[in-house]
């Protein structure tokens, strides 16, 4: 009786954790990162924050972490962008860590040679 | 100027003359003077963007920078009170004599950016070679370097956008303005509407370092009559007008 207990209780515990959906992301092209995906995933808040101060005050440009490379490496295949599904690389993880997102609300969800086709379409 | 700074004027001149020389053959050059600065290498507070506007040149109803413009950054080309414009094309007429301008206004780029005194956030801006910028990042949307500026130059956008261009973010609930394209300008290449206003075969803007004594503006500066509109108010503007 004590087993069958002692089963039923590491299968509840077993399926609770099943539960829990990790996002399964659509890394797009994928590859070597800039860095270790770990330390990327911790930090790329901040790596992109001191980018963005380089590249807009100093007119530093491709920098190694510019917005621009994460979007032309990662947007998906599917549809062309980081955004759009769950799977996709940014919103994917954001909604996962319940994180919003503001960064492209100003810039391209878009890798940069299909945005100019697609703006070129709405001429 | 003293006698010593003229010379070393005249040598600078020599010596860049003597670079220029250096052509191996037609349009082949062992250095590419035209070309940006290199990728990694901040910009220059030895070097002044600024444009010299040739209004005997522009031609009325001709909008072919503002076309160019809108196409370079993004923008959506309306000219209601609340749309972004970042030229506009501008007809002036003398009442006493009849005589009638045309010319494009924007943002004038000033040395003394009055944008800049009010930002309380810092988000408004001047990069160290004279481009007047908004740091979006930085900008909460409070309008007051829209009602400090004299030239009605900037513009606040006012609807959510979508795709933006990769080079040019924008986006709601921030204020933009002529960039003097300064993404075209890292690359090493002319405005937008300056190449565009070449290609209309008017060649009325011309775009480059005012700090250079040997770049064509420069020298058409010195040749020629140009004034700075408004002057009186002591901005020192990139903007240099001709024919006014």
């Amino acid at each position: 009786m004590r087993l069958i207990l002692a089963l039923a209780l590491f299968f509840a515990a077993f399926s609770a954790h099943a539960d829990v959906t990790i996002p399964h992301l659509d890394i797009g092209q994928g590859g070597h990162c800039v860095n270790d995906p770990k330390f990327m995933r911790m930090n790329h808040g901040d790596l992109l924050k001191h980018q963005r101060t380089i590249t807009v005050h100093q007119g530093i440009r491709g920098g190694r972490y510019s917005l621009e490379r994460c979007v032309n490496c990662h947007a998906s295949k599917k549809n062309n962008s980081v955004l759009g599904t769950n799977q996709n690389f940014c919103q994917g993880c954001h909604v996962y860590a319940a994180v919003k997102i503001d960064c492209f609300e100003c810039h391209s969800s878009r890798p940069e040679s299909t945005a100019e086709l697609e703006s070129d379409k709405h001429e | 100027m003293s006698d010593m700074d003229s010379d070393r004027r005249q040598f600078i001149g020599r010596s860049s003359a003597l670079v220029a020389g250096l052509t191996l053959a037609p349009g082949m050059m062992l250095y590419d003077l035209a070309h940006g600065r290199p990728v990694g290498e901040p910009a220059s507070s030895k070097v002044r963007w600024g444009m010299l506007i040739d209004t005997t040149k522009c031609e009325s109803g001709c909008d072919e920078c503002v076309k160019a413009c809108n196409k370079e950054n993004g923008l959506p080309g309306g000219t209601g009170p609340t749309d972004e414009q970042w030229i506009r094309k501008v007809q002036l007429t003398d009442l006493k004599t009849g005589k009638k301008t045309s010319l494009p206004m924007m943002c004038q780029h000033c040395a003394e950016p009055p944008c800049v005194d009010v930002c309380p956030t810092g988000a408004s801006f001047k990069r160290v070679d004279g481009i007047v910028l908004v740091d979006r990042h930085l900008c909460i949307g409070c309008r007051y370097c829209m009602m400090a500026c004299p030239y009605k130059a900037r513009s606040f956008v006012h609807e959510p956008l979508h795709d933006q261009k990769p080079d040019v973010p924008r986006g709601k609930g921030t204020v933009e303005s002529c960039t003097l394209c300064v993404q075209r300008v890292d690359r090493g290449e002319t405005t937008a509407c300056a190449e565009a206003c070449e290609k209309a075969g008017h060649k009325a803007i011309l775009f480059g370092d005012l700090n250079d004594p040997d770049s064509e503006i420069s020298k058409r500066i010195r040749q020629v009559a140009s004034i700075r509109l408004r002057d009186d108010l002591g901005l020192d503007t990139g903007l240099h007008y001709e024919g006014l």
